[in-house]
């Protein structure tokens, strides 16, 4: 634990070192800035639902997602949102390969990777990434910390061969923001924070260029949180990543992100940029969403409009006809019931500029700005 | 006359680990019609101040060794185990945060209800069912009468916690504990329990503690806050003023670190480290390894609660910096 003082400098100038080459090598492999590097179109995950013991009957499915569609550019990141049950972290499955989608396409760099297998799809894996929300049971407790962060180039040894591996995982960890001496150690002598970063770590060790985060702070302290949310913009600028955030809590993610979507019983419902999505939002279920979110200053609270939505979000194995949403909603009528809208810019918001905030995609008939759901806006 | 003064209290845990000092020499107090949040993160003994009040602290491994908890003009601390246990449930009740495992899963909620009014006021089976049909009405469940006889998996998660809700009202008790009642709930169905819980404590005029790491859910409903760190109590204040100008440097370090709905992103402020181990807190000011005003003083003396005003007072030595900063 105690080295002489100038090794150790030694070893962080290396450290140091290393980190730049790494940086390096991410920005020569990467793709222009700004297009788009995963496209997904029309995504839909069924579940069937069964009966009989024997001869197991299909009854039903579960309709976990439902027709999802969303480009990811390169070094932005995407967040979405939604209620627990609409579907969001089964978006994150299907795009990380965990999940093989019943319908639709995948596309990254171009590539239709929906139904890539063999070495295909090891190849794509190595570039998309995942986080885990929960630190606790995402890590192996027998592994040590070295053996986690160093497990992904068990299987892609291209990316580092055998002697390599030490040192990378020590500059992994240093990446991070955790003691590169810290290797050997496992992860209940971390708390919650640390183990996060080693999920972080073991995410970056391939290089991917994409990571789907899926929940990755709701599990830890307040005070710990915002640790975390900088480290992955840290990260994020120092490599070019692109990120899926999904989340539950609408601050963070309006914190982290670059564009919205809002998902509805498997649905995107409203997609735009974090201003169009938080400042201008247009459907109705954003608009509750946000009005339900509680700010922590008794003075702004004063100044909001607060919409408090009836009963909860219905079964998607049922899911009610036309709009989703319309059992809740307090704009529902008749045409609610009987056409589905699209996800695209509202018919009375078409005359409207693109540079406008109002201007992005709303799936509601009968979409409508409203002023003071989330207050003013301080910056 | 408190309706709840706890004076002093001191919890351990014997741990094979060592002593965990769990609640460290904690003051609180609430009046009737009043709401007072307990504010902290996980481990600063906000739950386990709740238990000693409540009377249900695991013992062992838990201990109280000092203090008093004076409910009524009573000290809890000293009734006869029968006395404590007719006013638990009758005087007191409590709300938990998982209401699907603090609901008995092979028994309906009907029967739960009621077990209520059997056990505590002897009544019969058919009154009793009666009254748990109109608890369920008063949570505003939908179509209560069909429901009383469903399980509680039957039931989603925003309709069980209002369960839990009209179990704690039932006796309709004079204060009410509630642990992070909402933190297991999507936030409109948030939004949903915390107005039913305001409007139920107006309508009786009971007294709340409400337990919870989560400003936002406290700038909405609480009169005061209590704000906790390992085991004390750091800083106690009306609720606007705390959220105004906070007096202990942890207080500011939470508000300044959470990402705002009505904020647009860029670098967060952080309270860098990480909460201490309860088995060796630092000497001093507990907060010093994490305080960017700590100073020699800090890691030596432990700091009281300073009364900054006749209604707030806060643990930090330099609390008057804290105001001449802004």
């Amino acid at each position: 634990m105690h080295g002489e003082g100038s090794s150790r400098k030694v070893a962080r100038e290396e450290l140091i070192q290393a980190r730049k080459l790494l940086a390096k090598s991410h920005a020569e492999r990467s793709y222009a800035a700004g297009e788009p590097i995963l496209q997904v179109r029309d995504l839909v995950k069924h579940f069937p639902l069964t009966q009989g013991v024997l001869f197991k009957r299909q009854v039903g499915a579960v309709k976990a997602v439902d027709g999802v569609s969303f480009d990811l550019r390169k070094g932005e990141t995407l967040g979405i949102v939604g209620e627990s049950g609409c579907g969001k972290s089964t978006v994150a499955k299907l795009i990380t390969h965990l999940e093989r989608p019943t319908a639709g396409t995948i596309r990254y760099k171009g590539n239709d990777i929906t139904r890539a297998s063999g070495r295909a799809l090891k190849a794509v894996r190595r570039n998309i990434q995942m986080v885990f929300q929960d630190p606790y049971t995402s890590l192996n407790p027998r592994m040590t910390v070295g053996d986690i962060i160093g497990e992904p180039f068990d299987i892609h040894p291209e990316v580092a061969p055998k002697g390599d591996r030490r040192a990378k995982v020590q500059e992994l960890l240093d990446v991070v923001g955790l003691n590169p001496e810290y290797v050997n150690r496992y992860p209940h002598q971390f708390s919650g924070g640390q183990r996060q970063r080693i999920g972080i770590a073991r995410g970056l060790a391939l290089r991917p260029e994409i990571i789907v985060a899926d929940e990755p702070v709701s599990a830890l302290d307040v005070s710990v949180q915002a640790q975390v949310v900088n480290l992955m913009e840290r990260l994020q600028d120092e490599f070019g990543l692109s990120y899926v955030f999904i989340a539950h809590d609408l601050s963070i993610v309006r914190h982290i992100s670059d564009r919205v979507g809002v998902m509805y019983l498997g649905k995107l419902v409203e997609v735009g940029t974090e201003t169009e999505i938080y400042e201008h939002p247009t459907h109705p279920y954003t608009q509750a969403l946000l009005s339900a979110v509680p700010v922590p200053d008794p003075e702004a609270e004063g100044r909001r409009e607060r919409i408090v939505l009836e009963g909860d979000v219905p079964s998607p194995a049922n899911p009610p006809s036309g709009c989703h949403f319309r059992t809740r909603c307090w704009k529902a009528q008749q045409r609610c019931a009987e056409e589905e809208p699209p996800l695209a810019v509202p018919e009375n918001f078409a005359d409207s500029l693109p540079g406008e905030a109002v201007h992005h995609p709303s799936a509601c008939h009968f979409a409508a700005e409203r002023a003071a759901v989330v207050g003013p806006v301080e910056t | 006359m408190s309706l709840l003064q706890v004076r002093d209290l001191h919890v351990e845990f014997h741990t094979r680990d060592g002593v965990a000092q769990a609640v460290n020499g904690v003051d609180l107090g609430v009046e009737a019609g009043e709401t007072l949040a307990v504010l902290g993160e996980s481990g600063s003994g906000k739950s386990v101040t709740a238990q000693a009040i409540m009377g249900i602290l695991d013992m062992p491994p838990g201990r109280i060794t000092g203090g008093e908890i004076v409910f009524q003009d009573r000290d809890l601390l000293t009734l006869p185990r029968q006395e404590r246990r007719q006013i638990r449930g009758a005087k007191m009740a409590m709300i938990f945060q998982d209401a699907l495992s603090a609901l008995n899963p092979v028994l309906t909620v009907g029967y739960q209800l009621a077990e209520m009014f059997r056990v505590h006021q002897g009544a019969s089976r058919k009154e009793a069912r009666a009254k748990a049909v109109e608890l369920m009405e008063r949570v505003r469940i939908p179509a209560a009468r069909q429901r009383v006889g469903d399980y509680p998996h039957q039931f989603s998660g925003g309709m069980r916690q209002r369960i839990m809700i009209a179990m704690a009202l039932a006796l309709e008790p004079d204060l009410i504990i509630a642990d992070e009642p909402t933190t297991a709930l999507d936030v409109t169905v948030q939004a949903q329990v915390m107005d039913l819980l305001a409007d139920l404590q107006r309508e009786f005029n009971m007294g709340l503690i409400l337990i919870t790491h989560d400003l936002g859910v406290v700038a909405d409903v609480a009169d005061k806050i209590a704000v906790m760190y390992a085991g004390r109590i750091v800083e106690t204040a009306p609720v606007k003023e705390l959220y105004k100008a906070p007096a202990h440097p942890y207080t500011k370090g939470l508000l300044d670190s959470i990402p705002r709905l009505d904020q647009k992103g860029g670098q967060l402020n952080v309270i860098r480290g990480m909460p201490p181990n309860l088995q060796q807190t630092p000497p001093g000011c507990a907060y010093n390894p994490r305080c960017p005003m700590a100073r020699a003083v800090c890691r030596k003396d432990e700091p009281p609660l300073y009364e900054v005003s006749a209604l707030r007072a806060s643990a930090c030595h330099f609390w008057e910096e804290m105001f001449d900063a802004r």
